[in-house]
């Protein structure tokens, strides 16, 4: 076992694909791009040559038709993945997601369950504009039926898929491009990261930052700056959207007193007030400073390199958030 | 040479036209490319040399008072119906003074004022769109028709169908210009399509439906009038293929010639289609015809590429966008 081997991010996506194809025949993952570096980067790299075109299906552009059949092809008992190379083609989908496999398992009376995972990549920047650059996990956490998880780094990206995979519900995996060249030791052997379950990636007394995804990266960038200024903010990483790790954000807000909560979605609605009300209603009493969302501002993301940059947050925001509620 | 299908008897000023326009798009096309190279222009660029015929004889079909739609490769239709070409070029440059004020992009060109409604890269998004704007004609009578302009690759989304399906219907007055280029993205179309005849798609709607050479702007032209005065007379929808090639690849300038990193498309391919270049051979039928003169030719391709230069003038003076106006369009 070597415990030292590095992985990018796209590819610990990529081997968690291999590993679960190789040791379950019935994984399959359908999805546009997957033959193609040119939508999915490196992680589906090797799958078709490997499981060829039965399990490996690149398809026509059919986002609602493609997803209901990986729906139904788990209700027939396979175990799909279905990729949406761009989350903001996922709107087409959405019917098959929330109508049909949210629901199919409590609407049946929990006679069949649906071992699906939604697999969505967030592609944003590069003067993409509003329908090439959004993230759509607030949505999808709003439904009952949808487990959302958002990895921020290569090891929980593995664990993750992994576990989505042998989920029997419904998962929406949710990586984003901006991770991709990200590198650690990853573990070769299959392993899963719990679906529900935080991290506590830095720990510290002063401030709690509660993020997920490329978020997490912004604010361990925020605390190696903060650190310096004798600040120690500690850091939670959801890795999972939905259900969260409602305990360990609360023992974490319990321990430090103040929490600004960081997220790469809209304001309104969003994760970031979801957290904020979670910690409202059960650590109202330990708060010593109010709440702050570092969120997307509620527009739509413009095209536009100068409006772009003013658009997403970074460290900088993180930085003077955690000091404005320090003083 | 004899491949030109459509009516000849057209005067002069508008068969010159019908080459000046193609020219314009396509040295207006061609002139991204270094800037893209140089990352000037960043926005991604879904260029639409080869195309040029389409969007020509389709516009040249309509009047300012119709309604177009485009999707990701849309500069040749906003340019075809009469939109700024210092607007969209500041666009594509991301500026204040472009079309969509520096918030959309090449992905997002919109000239409501000359009937261009919009264009947006989910493909097939606009099609339902234009079958409004047909909706909205019919309701007012008012006589307006519709064009939806996309591709092969949106063929395989269901909304295409449940557009034919209710234009047909209602008899709206909206044209299907679906532009088949044999590519979406990665996919050659033999891996997205048993039925590769695009135009057979329509008829069980009941929709009167033809297949076109896409690159001779005359057939274009001439199908796009009868559309025009089908959809006029309230006996439309009519559903047109016009197949076509891209010179580019998808994205940007890249080819996608077999071998390269974006490994796709033939070089005998684009070779071919490359002896079929719309303006070339519609220039060279002028000249045969004794319709004009290479020499005439050579002054306006001069004249189109100053106004092209002068675009990019303009876009590069002009301002970019202010921060402090990031959410200025922003209602909600
Ligand atoms: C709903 C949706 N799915 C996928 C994409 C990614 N995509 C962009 S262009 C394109 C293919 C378009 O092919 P086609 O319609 O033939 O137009 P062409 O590029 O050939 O002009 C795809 C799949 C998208 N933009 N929107
Ligand atoms: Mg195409």
């Amino acid at each position: 076992m070597s415990s030292h081997r590095k992985l990018s991010y796209s590819l610990a996506i990529n081997e968690a694909l291999h590993q679960m194809m190789e040791t379950d025949p019935t994984v399959f993952l359908i999805g546009q791009g997957v033959k193609s570096p040119w939508y999915v980067g490196d992680t589906a790299q090797g799958l078709l040559e490997r499981f060829g075109t039965d399990r490996v299906i690149d398809t026509p552009v059919s986002e609602n038709a493609m997803t209901g059949a990986a729906v139904g092809a788990a209700l027939a008992g396979m175990r799909t993945v279905v990729v949406h190379p761009r989350m903001d083609f996922m709107f087409y989908a959405f019917d098959p997601i929330i109508n049909e496999a949210a629901n199919w398992y409590y609407m049946n009376g929990g006679k069949l369950s649906v071992p699906v995972v939604f697999w969505g990549i967030i592609n944003r920047g590069g003067e993409q504009a509003a329908q090439h650059s959004q993230s759509l996990h607030g949505m999808f956490a709003h439904v009952p039926g949808l487990k959302v998880v958002m990895p921020a780094t290569p090891y929980d990206a593995k664990g993750l898929m992994i576990a989505a995979i042998r989920e029997p519900n419904p998962v929406v995996f949710i990586d984003d491009r901006w991770l991709y060249k990200l590198e650690e030791p990853v573990p070769e052997e299959i392993y899963e990261v719990e679906i529900g379950r935080g991290n506590v990636v830095k720990a510290g007394n002063d401030v709690t930052i509660v993020a997920s995804s490329f978020m997490v990266q912004e604010s361990i960038k925020a605390s190696e700056i903060l650190v310096k200024e004798g600040i120690n903010i500690e850091i939670v990483d959801l890795r999972t959207v939905k259900p969260l790790d409602e305990n360990l954000i609360l023992a974490s807000v319990r321990k430090t007193g103040r929490l600004v909560v960081v997220d790469g979605g809209w304001r309104t609605c969003g994760l970031a007030a979801e957290v904020s009300a979670l910690v409202s209603e059960r650590a109202f009493d330990a708060l010593k400073a109010p709440v702050v969302r570092i969120t997307l501002p509620d527009c739509p993301a413009p095209a536009s390199a100068t409006l772009e940059k003013a658009y997403y947050r970074t460290s900088t925001d993180i930085i003077q958030a955690v000091k404005s509620i320090i003083r | 040479m004899r491949s030109l299908g459509g009516n000849v008897n057209y005067p002069k000023d508008i068969l010159v036209s019908f080459y000046r326009q193609m020219l314009l798009i396509r040295l207006c096309e061609e002139s991204f490319v270094e800037p893209i190279l140089a990352r000037e222009v960043c926005c991604p660029c879904h260029l639409y040399s080869g195309e040029e015929a389409v969007a020509v004889g389709v516009c040249a079909a309509l009047t300012e008072r119709d309604y177009v739609f485009g999707n990701h490769r849309s500069h040749g239709h906003y340019l075809a119906k009469g939109g700024s070409m210092q607007e969209m070029v500041a666009e594509i440059f991301c500026r204040e003074a472009g079309c969509s004020r520096g918030r959309g992009g090449s992905m997002h060109l919109i000239a409501p004022e000359v009937g261009m409604l919009g264009a947006a890269p989910i493909v097939a998004g606009t099609i339902s769109l234009a079958l409004g704007a047909a909706l909205a004609s019919t309701i007012r009578k008012d006589g307006r028709v519709a064009v939806s302009f996309f591709g092969d690759g949106a063929t395989g989304e269901g909304v295409l169908y449940e557009c034919m399906n209710f234009a047909a219907l209602k008899k709206l007055p909206i044209i299907f210009v679906c532009e088949n280029n044999y590519y979406a993205t990665h996919m050659p179309i033999r891996e997205c399509r048993v039925e590769r005849e695009i135009h057979e798609i329509a008829r069980p709607f009941g929709i009167e439906s033809r297949q076109i050479d896409g690159n001779d702007v005359l057939q274009v032209y001439d199908a796009g009038l009868q559309a025009v005065e089908k959809c006029r007379s309230g006996n439309g929808p009519v559903f047109l293929e016009c197949l076509t090639y891209r010179f580019r690849g998808h994205v940007g300038p890249d080819d996608n010639i077999q071998g390269s990193h974006t490994d796709i498309r033939p070089l005998d391919e684009i070779k071919l289609w490359r002896e079929k270049d719309p303006i070339k051979r519609f220039g060279d039928y002028l000249v045969d015809q004794r319709i004009t003169t290479q020499e005439e030719l050579k002054m306006a391709r001069e004249e189109i590429a100053r106004t092209v230069k002068d675009a990019h003038n303009f876009a590069r003076r002009t301002p970019l966008p202010r921060v402090e106006e990031l959410e200025k369009y922003v209602f909600a």
